[in-house]
Formats: structure tokens, sequence, C-alpha cells
């Protein structure tokens, strides 16, 4: 068996850059059970030696307050890696060497992988790396990870440390008299007692009870409530004290120490600085103009629409591929398969539904192509840092936006990609209220239902249409986000405070690992939940077929066509040519009026003639809704069923002239209620791939369902308050 | 901090925050006998970006509320 590394460190300090070149393309990417945190694993080898690497999450501390820290903390204390590299960015040592500590406060294996000498030493820093790792009680390996330069090293130490027979001691630092003091008590009791002497070092576990660690006090009080409740009270004399002579908490304390025992190892020779370090970097000058007060929001506004319409416009070439590749796959069935359920199946359940999967694989990899450049180079935090102000009204993050856009803030995104936009969020409860109201957004598929609506009843005012839809998307996504922070995503918002990284050229390499392991993740995952409902849906648009009386009738109806051709034919061979066109449509008639029988027979159907008790309410007929729950499918079925439930056959999406005419025409049909569907259409149910996509991004199904129920609440509750308020008014 | 203007700087004299902000904070390297330097605020004012010794941070002006400074 091969032993286990962990990576560890600080964001931005070069993790996944090293964890990139250690395991080149042998990784996976998962999560850990329960919470959005990925989880990355990959093999490393060499000629000599062979090592499982886990890379860890990036984080700043080992806290239990964040979910990155949570996981990082929990992998280290039960998974107990062989050794924890810990990557430091040389540059920027003092910060990094916070969380080192911490390591080793915990008696952890910790090798110190220390990274970005290169850009430390055109800062001017020194760093004596022999003193360094003396002081430190670990192996320090100096490193440049963007080159590669220094991997091997840092696996010939790995090596060391892991077939080491004592584990080395760890690190007792001091964090002044008073806490000292409560700390060796807490200490001696626990060794006493063996509290939680199987997970924990003790001394770990007084230092967390002083620090008030909610994950390690609850594991307390489950153990062994009494000492619990013992270990508390300590704690507890020692905040009052504190509290009393110096106007302070012990975690502010404990922190302190800490940052001053950091500096002590820095001092006397381990890090020189050349010159004084208050000179402007390359990042400090580039930020002068990209977030300046007028300049900023109008390169903002550049790159985020760079951003959509590569992921929009590139893809479009891919995704016509796909579909010509399955429009031939399709006709390949029609003519092997006889016609019938099975030959149906294979083509409207199967073929369709995973064509409908992989049509949003060429948009996933573009969408995280795009945002991992963003986020490596450093802009994205400086989007947060622009639009933080704007979105923190509605209790979201700075952050949020690239989701929003991606939906379909600018009409015609996608809810899928930019669902998994989120993913750059942090905070919890601002992601989750992103998750939720992305939908909202116009996205591609819903366009065509618009474009039929707006050309049928309004064909004058097509531009302005398309601008009051976008806007009014946005008014309802923001305002909803602000309802659902303020009700059932309630809480104060999670910390802002985050680091500004400086700028930096993304590497390819990493770039495209990230982004086929994550379209993967999607293809896998996603793909077979999708594929079983969309035979599901099929099922549901077709069963229970139209009984054999039914069929008869229509198969009359056509040998009565044949029959009219045929005495028309034998008047005079003149009549045969006027007669073959007009036989071809009244055949297409009688088909089409099988189509919408069967249709309206089938268990979709029946739901929609069902519903239309309740949906006239909204001013919507049983036609409109069968569309709409084939909607529930995929935004793009609405207008071809649509057409079939209006017996015109078959429709082109792109091409609905006809059922526009239609539209126009029918009696039960007024502009009013072409309003109320648009409305319907914008805010109802996430289609099923979204909503699988929100499901596991939100890491409940709870969520997804929670999506589908309220969105079409919310959409009919609009529609039916314009629909009966417009026909009060008399429109 | 929240009163500080661009390019001025200063050296942190105490956090006030206690619970997940403050540790946040201290977390980040925002403690006292800190030096920093105010970098610019966002085009609406909020939030500020500030450099602490080799790095910058960016918070909301509600958060550098809890951060007091000398100003030099």
């Amino acid at each position: 068996m091969t032993a286990t590394i962990a990576l560890t460190g600080n964001p931005n300090a070069g993790k996944t850059t090293l964890f990139n070149f250690l395991t080149g393309a042998r990784q996976h990417v998962g999560n850990y059970p329960g919470v959005t945190v990925e989880r990355k694993e990959g093999t490393y080898c060499d000629d000599e030696r062979v090592f499982h690497i886990v890379d860890l999450p990036g984080i700043y501390s080992l806290t239990a307050y964040s979910m990155e820290e949570v996981v990082a903390r929990n992998y280290l204390v039960h998974e107990k890696p062989a050794v924890v590299i810990d990557i430091v960015d040389a540059s920027n040592l003092e910060r990094n060497l916070y969380l080192t500590l911490q390591l080793l406060e915990m008696d952890l294996p910790v090798c110190i992988a220390l990274n970005m000498m290169d850009v430390a030493k055109t800062r001017g820093i020194q760093i004596d790396v022999e003193k360094l790792s003396k002081r430190l009680g670990a192996p320090v390996v100096p490193m440049v990870a963007r080159h590669g330069a220094g991997k091997r090293e840092v696996m010939v130490e790995a090596e060391k440390l892991a077939s080491l027979a004592v584990p080395q001691p760890g690190l007792k630092i001091s964090y002044g008299p008073d806490v000292d003091e409560t700390l060796d008590e807490l200490n001696d009791v626990i060794i006493e007692n063996g509290f939680l002497a199987d997970t924990y070092p003790s001394l770990w576990v007084a230092l967390k009870y002083l620090e008030s660690d909610e994950q390690v006090m609850a594991a307390g009080s489950k153990a062994n409530p009494s000492l619990h409740e013992t270990l508390k009270k300590k704690v507890h004399r020692l905040s009052e004290h504190l509290k009393k002579t110096l106007d302070t908490y012990p975690e502010a304390v404990i922190a302190d120490y800490r940052y001053g025992y950091v500096k002590s190892v820095c001092s006397k020779g381990a890090v020189t600085l050349d010159h004084q370090n208050d000179r402007i970097y390359v990042s400090d000058r580039i930020d002068q103009v990209v977030t300046n007060r007028f300049a900023g929001p109008v390169i903002m506004a550049a790159v985020i629409w760079a951003l959509y319409y590569f992921t929009f416009a590139v893809s479009e070439i891919p995704v016509s591929w796909l579909e010509t590749l399955f429009g031939w796959t399709g006709e390949l069935a029609t003519s092997w398969l006889p016609q019938g359920v099975l030959r149906s199946l294979i083509i409207s359940g199967v073929i369709d539904g995973v064509g409908g999967v992989l049509g949003f694989v060429p948009l996933i990899m573009l969408m995280f192509f795009g945002i991992s450049i963003l986020e490596d180079s450093g802009y994205l935090a400086r989007i947060a840092f622009m639009l933080d102000r704007v979105f923190r009204i509605f209790g979201l993050h700075g952050n949020s936006v690239m989701a929003f856009i991606v939906s379909g803030g600018i009409a015609g995104g996608c809810a899928v990609p930019g669902v998994m936009a989120t993913r750059t969020l942090k905070s919890k409860r601002e992601r989750l209220a992103t998750l939720l109201t992305v939908p909202f957004m116009n996205c591609g598929a819903k366009l065509p239902v618009f474009a039929l609506l707006v050309g049928a009843f309004f064909s004058t005012k097509k531009a302005l249409f398309m601008f009051i839809i976008t806007l009014l998307a946005w008014a309802v996504a923001l305002l909803v986000a602000r309802l659902f922070r303020s009700t059932i995503i309630r809480g104060v918002s999670e910390p802002f405070v985050m680091e500004l990284p400086p700028y930096r050229i993304p590497s390819f390499r990493g770039l495209t690992i990230h982004t086929w392991e994550r379209t993967w993740q999607y293809i896998k995952k996603a793909g077979t939940i999708v594929l079983s409902i969309s035979i599901l849906l099929w099922a549901m648009m077709s069963f229970p077929g139209l009984p054999d009386s039914e069929t008869d009738r229509f198969n009359h109806m056509r040998k009565q066509v044949l029959e009219d051709h045929q005495t028309k034919v034998n008047q005079g061979p003149d009549m045969l040519k006027a007669s073959s066109g007009s036989l071809k449509s009244a055949l297409r008639v009688v088909d089409a009026a099988e189509a919408e029988a069967a249709l309206k027979h089938s268990l979709a159907g029946r739901i929609g003639t069902a519903l239309e008790s309740i949906s006239r309410w909204a001013g919507f007929d049983w036609r409109t809704n069968i569309a709409l729950v084939g909607g529930f499918a995929a935004k793009e079925v609405i207008v071809s069923t649509m057409g079939t439930a209006y017996s015109l056959g078959d429709i082109d999406p792109e091409n609905s002239e006809a059922l526009s005419g239609k539209l126009a025409n029918a009696s039960n049909w007024r502009p009013l209620n072409a309003l109320s569907l648009i409305i319907f259409v914008m805010f109802y149910a996430p289609c099923f791939v979204a909503t699988v996509c929100i499901s596991r991004e939100a890491g409940s199904w709870k969520w997804g369902v929670f999506s589908m129920g309220f969105n079409t609440l919310f959409a009919f509750l609009l529609a039916t308050l314009l629909f009966q308020a417009g026909s009060a008014l008399g429109f | 901090m929240r009163q500080m203007r661009k390019n001025q700087s200063g050296t942190i004299s105490a956090v006030t925050a206690g619970g997940k902000l403050g540790r946040r904070i201290r977390d980040m390297g925002l403690i006292p006998g800190a030096r920093i330097l105010i970098r610019g605020r966002a085009p609406l004012k909020d939030p500020l970006a500030v450099r602490v010794t080799t790095f910058t941070l960016m918070l909301r002006n509600n958060e550098a509320d809890f951060i007091d400074v000398e100003v030099d």
C-alpha cells in the first residue's frame, strides 16, 4: 500500500500548481461527503517512489469556521496522512507560517515547501533555509512550483519523514503566562482522563478549548459531559481574567503569541530584506487602472461581456457538431428500427436524453475555462472588490455576478454552467442564495418561447421587449435573493475580508486540467440522472397510447384520403400531379391530428387537462399546460410541444411562424395571455438538468425540489396577478 | 481604519471584534502591531483595499470599524 501525502497551505501559495506538477493527469476530483468542497486526489511517481497525494482546500488557519478549514482539519485528524506538505509562499512568509505553526501544534509530520523563491528574490527577500528549518523543527525545501523546480527534493524529504520510526515531537510555544498556566492545567486534566485521546493530541484539545472551538467542544461534550463542563469552567475563569486585566479574549492572545513566535522565527538572520519594502509592486500599478473609479467598471463590463461571448459564441461550433451527430444517430435509428414503442424510446428518450446531457458539455468546458482564467489571473477578486457594494444589498457576494451573467444575465446564457459557476463563492449563505436565483435569468432555451409570443402579439416592439425582459429577470432574481436571505437562508453574511491576490499569468496546463476534471465530473454525475429523467418524461408524453378505436379512426381517415386520391387519379392522368401535392399535405394533417390526440391522451396530456381548471387563472389552456409540463425537461421542448398540441406536427423552435400565426388568430389568445405566459416561463421551475446541478451544488436534493416547487408557485402567482389585473382593466 | 484616506499608512493598535469576524481578521494577518497602508477604495467607496506588509487584503467598511489604527 502506498503512503498518503496531504498538500496544504494558504490560497494563492501555489498549492494547486504543485499538485498538478506532482500528479500530472493522474488525478481525479470529487466532493467531500455532504459539503461542496472539492476533494482532489492523485498519484505521484518517479523512478524510486510512489505516493498517493491529496490536495486539501486552501486555508489560512485551522479554526472550525469555514467549510474549507473543517474539511482540511478533519482530514488531517481522522485520515492521518503519512506526511503533510505545507506549501508556503516565500514572498509572503509571516502570514503563511501562521498556518504552519498550527500544523506543528497538531503534532503532524510537516514538510515545508518554500514556494515562489523567485518572487521572494526579486522582492529582495533573503531566506536562510537551514535556520528556518532548525527553528521550526521541520524540513524546509525551497522551490519554484511554476517551473516544477524542487518538486523531486520535496518528495525526497517527504519520503524521509514518512519513514521515521519515531514521530517528530510537536512544537510547544508559549502563549504568555496567563494562558500558559491554564493551558497546562487543562492539559493535565485531559491526559489524566484520556479525554478524546484516541482522536486528538491532548495539548491541542486544551488549546482548542481555550479558542472555544465549536467542533472540538461538541465532540468533548459528547465524549465526557462532566469533564467538558470542568474544562469550560476553567476556560471561563481565564476569559474573565483577560477581559478584566487586558480587555481581550483568550483566542486573541493565542493568535498574538503565534504571530509573535513567527516573527521571532523569521528574525535574527533567518529572513533578511535587501531594501525597504514600501515599493509599489506591478500588481499595484495594474490595480491603479483596473480598479479605478471610472476605468474600473468599464473594463469590468468589457471583461464580463468577453467571457460571455467566449462561452456562448465559441461553443456554438461544437454544439452544432453534436446536434448533427445526434440528428444523424436519430435518423440511423429511424431507418434501422421498426416503427413502434422501442423506436420512439430510443429516439425520443435515449438519444435526445444523451444529446441533452452532452449538448451542455462545450458550454460547461468553456465556462470553466474562462472563469479559471479570471480566477487564476487574480481578476475575479477584483470583480468581487468592485461589485460587492451592489450585491451586498441583496444579501449576495460580489462574485455572484459571474453566475448570474452566465445563466442569462445577458439574455441567452444557460443556468447549468451558471449554477456551476457558483463554485467560486466561498461563503455558504451567499452561495446558496445565488444558486437558487440564477435560474430566473433568461437562458437561451427560453428565448424561442419569447420570440414566438412576442412575434405573435407584439411584433412591432421586439427589441424593447427583450430589453424589458432582461431587466425584469435581474430585478426579480435580486429581490428574491433578498427575500431568501431574510427568510429561509437568514443569517449574518460571512466575514468578507479576503485577499486581493497579486496578478499572475495563468498556466495553460493548470487551466486545462481544471476544466477537464470539472467537465468530466458533470458528465459522470449529472449524465446518468438526466438520462433517466429524460426517459421518464418520454414515457409520460407517450403513455398511455391511444386506444385501438382511436388509432383505427385515424387509419380510416388515411384510407379515406388515399381513396379520394385514387378516384381523382382515375379521372385522368393530368389530375395525378395536382393530387399528389394535396395528398401529401392531407396525410400530414391526419398525422398531426393523431399526434395531438395522442399527446392529449398521454399522462402529460391528462395532467395538462386536469390543471386547466387552475391554470386558467393565469390564462393558460390545456395545450399550453402540456407544453409547460414538457418544459420541465428542457425549455426547448415548450415550443415544439405546443406545435404538436396545436396539431401542426413537429415544429422547429427556431422557425415557428406557423405556430405564431395560429396563436395570433386563436380566439382564446389575447396579448394578455401571451404576457402572462412569458412571465410564467421566465420564472417557473428550472429545467431538469439545472435542477440536478442545483441539488449537487447545494449538497442536498432538498434544494433541488425546493427550487422546482418554489419557482413554479412563484411564477404562477406572478402570472395570475398579471392576468387577473389585466383582465379587470379590460385588456 | 474606516476614516483613513488613500495612501495613508499606520500601525494597527487594536482589533476589537470577537467571534467569527475577529478570528478571520486575525487569521488574515491584521493584528496589533501590523503595519498597514490604505491602497484605495472600490468605485462605490466600499470595500477598501489594504496593504499589510507583503500582501493586500480587501475588507468592508463595517469590518474596518473594528480595527483601530495609529496613523503615521
